[in-house]
């Protein structure tokens, strides 16, 4: 763990361990609270695992009351909480604490209603994303945000981080397609926010709750919309000699008033990796691979598959290949879907970042890391969600050259300095946890991330939820309150005022 | 009153710091075209935001614009249109419901009123498009959230936390939004004589089936017409809308007939601004959410007991209630959502001393009202802003 600095640990509470793992016994019985050091080690990090921390305390819940109880004793007791999913986050965001109890909603593994009528699924936040679709699979239907863990994440946790995917231009993100939860805050108080029904009433709570990483409350149920699948897919694979003529493209689809299901690129370093790995016959002499699929009515992909074949040869592609059924379709995808393994084949470690970038600024940002790229001595791979700007560079590294990993790092956060400043942001889906955490002054004033803390004020005055993650500073609350008021005249006096 | 009229962010900081200051609370407008909406607010002074004008970046192939809160809509429509795009869920225009001339109406009452259109039911509110906001906190405390780009999670999502909140908890000064293409061509599928229970089976059924129905909407008896009629809309590129027609239609037996792209975009604007009901401004108009397949139950409990008129919107999710005179009954509108599956009512159009006496919003539990209170304190300590607009 290179130089992250995460809250002061509280010795009261660790001088009170025992009576806690009492305590929390008490609230969840049999086998929901695991104490020991060697069973605790399971949930010691999540998908980041370069950083790793033991719990206080890890207690498995099954009931929502018990999730409220907990959450009671904890903040009556001035006790932190981390909650955690699948613990499948990139960005440190289930990353325990020594002094916090670890509480893993895993057990709230059920689907609780499927209403095919009004389109939408009721389901326990430990269910997986793809859980979701699986259980509504057989009537045609499908839950559109598909983050590359959708396998093992949890739907409470793509709540927690907006999740994304390769289908988010055209489908949105988990806050686009979630239309209610319950959830319970620190102290101790169940919540609902929507439901079966469209734009909850009042504040948009649910739209504040979605992507607040665990700071604000827990989920603990989760209505979703579901879609009806698209009656065919079909996808062109198109190589380009240059990232700016693959760029190009993109704009050229977008402005032809055409918005694909999925559109991704690779670069070179990324398209010769996925190539060893899978054997798809991706072309190797191209600089910049498109990956662009449509879906809908079978009338109107082939019509925009003309179309979109006439736009990327316009754009002066070299190679061009149109899935002809769904075996190459899915051809197509094997390689952009292995990318990141793929990448692992060729590298001990890689380190997966995650800035989004206005898509025009793409050949900058690729000319410019590359420079980054030698000025570090780390190879970079890139994929791109070409329709959304999300880029994900993939820094090549091995952690066992002594400083690689500190450089990898460093070279990580120049990325995303270089994304806020040609107009992007830290993240695009991974979120800030404690890995881009004391990167947010890049992005932000300390007025913005004042205004956000108040926030968090609001739900957790006493800072006992995931505390140390997303902020870089913790100001209490009441520090935050306070105003600084100058009396003086009404304002711009010279202005017309009626 | 008196007004104040910033021309500049900076201004706005500056006007609101004095209000907080002072603790002088303030009615925060753009053009003022739903000041109507919402409970009443007295103030003394205004801050009037429709000088805070001028679209400051649009990239129709990045698919975002930027503009100042008190750009007027009609300048944006202008912009979008030129480019072939449009805000994708369609914000309805209610002005006409208050009297006021159509067309009209800014960037930022859009925003803080979170209006959709019949596309909410496809592609989201006003909430789900927009990208980055600036605003003034209550506090006069300038900040911003999001940015310029469609996926990004840095940090809370403030630009949703202060969407539809009707200026109670900060003033937007710059709104950035996701734009999208206008579709090449609409259709609309319409079927004759169905009850209000048998229109909601149907538009279910739309819903459900491959059509990607972008519009599902029912005009009982006596509304737009003398029988009544249940309005499927089909949008995107002519190939695809034709295929898409021919198997929605064949889903339906009974009398049908389809509307062509004119017809059609008349009829859904009309849907869209509530037009039915823009006739009679003395009577209350509610509006309410509630479960698609439930909105039958809902209105046939109201109707039941009152003279009240109703046509229902989003697959019978969305329902336009006009009462028959100037009596809001809540409390029957309240115990018909609940005791059909939940939902809210809105009282969208009474006498302002009819909205300073009932809620206008939906009540809510105490928790979550005790929460929703705490939120706007953080943002807005002194309550200088709208106050009381949203709850007493």
């Amino acid at each position: 763990m290179s130089g992250l600095v995460m809250p002061k640990l509280d010795d009261a509470v660790l001088g009170r361990r025992q009576q806690i793992v009492a305590d929390l016994s008490a609230i969840v019985p049999g086998e929901g609270v695991v104490a020991a050091d060697n069973e605790m080690r399971v949930f010691e990090s999540d998908g980041l695992t370069a950083y790793r921390q033991l719990p206080l305390v890890v207690v498995l819940p099954e009931t929502v009351q018990q999730v409220a109880d907990v959450m009671r004793y904890c903040g009556e007791n001035g006790i932190k909480v981390v909650p955690r999913g699948s613990g499948t986050s990139l960005s440190g965001g289930a990353l325990p604490l020594g002094d916090a109890v670890l509480l893993v909603m895993s057990r709230f593994n059920q689907v609780l209603e499927i209403d095919y009528p009004n389109r939408c699924v009721v389901v326990q936040p430990g269910v997986t994303n793809l859980g979701i679709t699986h259980a509504v699979a057989g009537e045609g239907f499908y839950y559109a945000p598909d983050p590359s863990s959708q396998i093992a994440c949890s739907i409470g946790g793509n709540v927690a981080e907006n999740a994304g995917g390769v289908h988010c231009l055209k489908y949105g993100l988990t806050a686009n397609n979630v239309l209610g939860v319950e959830f319970v805050t620190i102290d101790g108080e169940i919540m609902r926010l929507g439901g079966k029904y469209l734009d909850a009433d009042g504040y948009d709570l649910l739209g504040v709750l979605t992507g607040s990483e665990g700071l604000l409350g827990v989920v603990t149920e989760v209505t979703v919309r579901i879609l009806q699948k698209p009656q065919s897919a079909r996808a062109l694979l198109v190589g380009f000699p240059s990232s700016e003529q693959a760029g190009a493209c993109v704009a050229d689809i977008i402005s032809a008033g055409i918005i694909p299901g999925g559109m991704e690129m690779m670069d070179k370093p990324a398209i010769h990796a996925a190539e060893a790995f899978v054997k798809v016959g991706y072309p190797l002499d191209v600089e910049a691979l498109l990956i662009v699929e449509l879906d809908g009515p079978e009338a109107e992909v082939d019509y925009l598959i003309g179309r979109v074949e006439a736009l990327a040869k316009a754009a002066g592609s070299t190679t061009l290949r149109v899935s002809q059924n769904e075996e190459e379709r899915l051809a197509f995808w094997a390689g952009r879907k292995a990318a990141f393994p793929a990448v692992g084949r060729i590298s001990p470690d890689y380190y997966c970042m995650d800035g989004t970038i206005p898509r025009k600024q793409l050949p900058t940002v690729l000319a410019r890391m590359r420079k980054l790229s030698q000025k570090h001595g780390l190879q970079v791979a890139n994929v791109f969600h070409a329709g959304d700007g999300n880029l994900h560079p993939l820094i090549l590294y091995d952690a066992n050259v002594p400083g690689e990993l500190e450089r990898t790092e460093k070279f990580g956060a120049e990325i995303l300095k270089l994304c806020v400043e040609v107009g992007g942001v830290l993240t695009g889906e991974h979120g800030v946890g404690v890995e881009k955490r004391d990167l947010m002054g890049e992005m932000f004033t300390e007025d913005d991330l004042a205004q956000q803390q108040r926030v968090k004020c609001a739900f957790d005055p006493d800072h006992l939820l995931n505390p140390g993650k997303v902020f870089p500073q913790l100001h209490r609350c009441a520090e935050l309150g306070r105003m600084h008021v100058h009396k003086g005249q009404v304002p711009f006096p010279d202005l017309p005022r009626f | 009153m008196d007004a104040l009229h910033p021309k500049t962010p900076s201004h706005v900081a500056e006007a609101v710091r004095w209000a907080a200051a002072e603790k002088t609370p303030l009615e925060v407008i753009g053009q003022g075209t739903k000041r109507a909406f919402g409970r009443p607010v007295q103030t003394t002074y205004t801050l009037d935001c429709s000088g805070l004008t001028g679209i400051t970046l649009f990239e129709p192939d990045e698919l975002v614009l930027s503009a100042r809160a008190g750009t007027p809509l009609a300048t944006i429509r202008e912009a979008l249109e030129e480019a072939n795009q449009e805000f994708q869920f369609e914000p309805a225009d209610l002005g006409p419901l208050f009297g006021k001339r159509p067309g009209r109406g800014t960037l930022g009452g859009m925003l803080s009123t979170n209006i959709s259109g019949p596309r909410r039911l496809k592609s989201g509110s006003a909430r789900d498009h927009v990208l980055g906001v600036n605003a003034v906190s209550g506090r006069g405390e300038t900040f911003k959230s999001g940015g310029r780009v469609v996926k990004n999670v840095t940090g809370y999502d403030l630009s949703k936390g202060l969407t539809g909140a009707f200026g109670t908890l900060a003033v937007l000064t710059d709104i950035t939004m996701k734009v999208l293409p206008k579709s090449e061509t609409e259709a609309t599928l319409v079927l004759h004589g169905l009850s209000d229970e048998e229109a909601c089976a149907a538009m279910a059924k739309a819903m459900g089936s491959s059509g990607e129905v972008s519009g599902a909407a029912h005009l009982p008896a006596g509304i737009e017409g003398k029988t009544a009629r249940t309005v499927l809309r089909l949008d995107g590129f002519e190939t695809s809308v034709s295929a898409r027609m021919n198997v929605l239609s064949a889903l339906f037996g009974g009398e049908q007939d389809r509307l062509d792209a004119a017809t059609s975009r008349n009829l859904w604007a009309t849907i869209r601004d509530a037009l039915p009901f823009a006739e009679n401004k003395n009577r209350v108009l509610w509006r309410i959410s509630c479960t698609p397949g439930e909105g039958y139950a809902v209105a046939r409990d109201i109707t039941s007991l009152s003279d009240a008129r109703v046509f229902f919107d989003w697959q019978g999710g969305l329902l336009w209630l006009e009462m028959p005179d100037r009596e809001p009954q809540e409390g029957l509108v309240r115990s018909a959502i609940a005791a059909n599956g939940g939902g809210h009512a809105t009282l969208i159009r009474a006498e302002a001393a009819t909205r300073a006496a009932v809620e206008v919003f939906q009540p809510q539990p105490v928790p979550l009202a005790a929460l929703t209170q705490r939120y706007r304190e953080n943002f807005d300590p002194h309550g200088v802003l709208n106050p009381g607009r949203m709850n007493a």
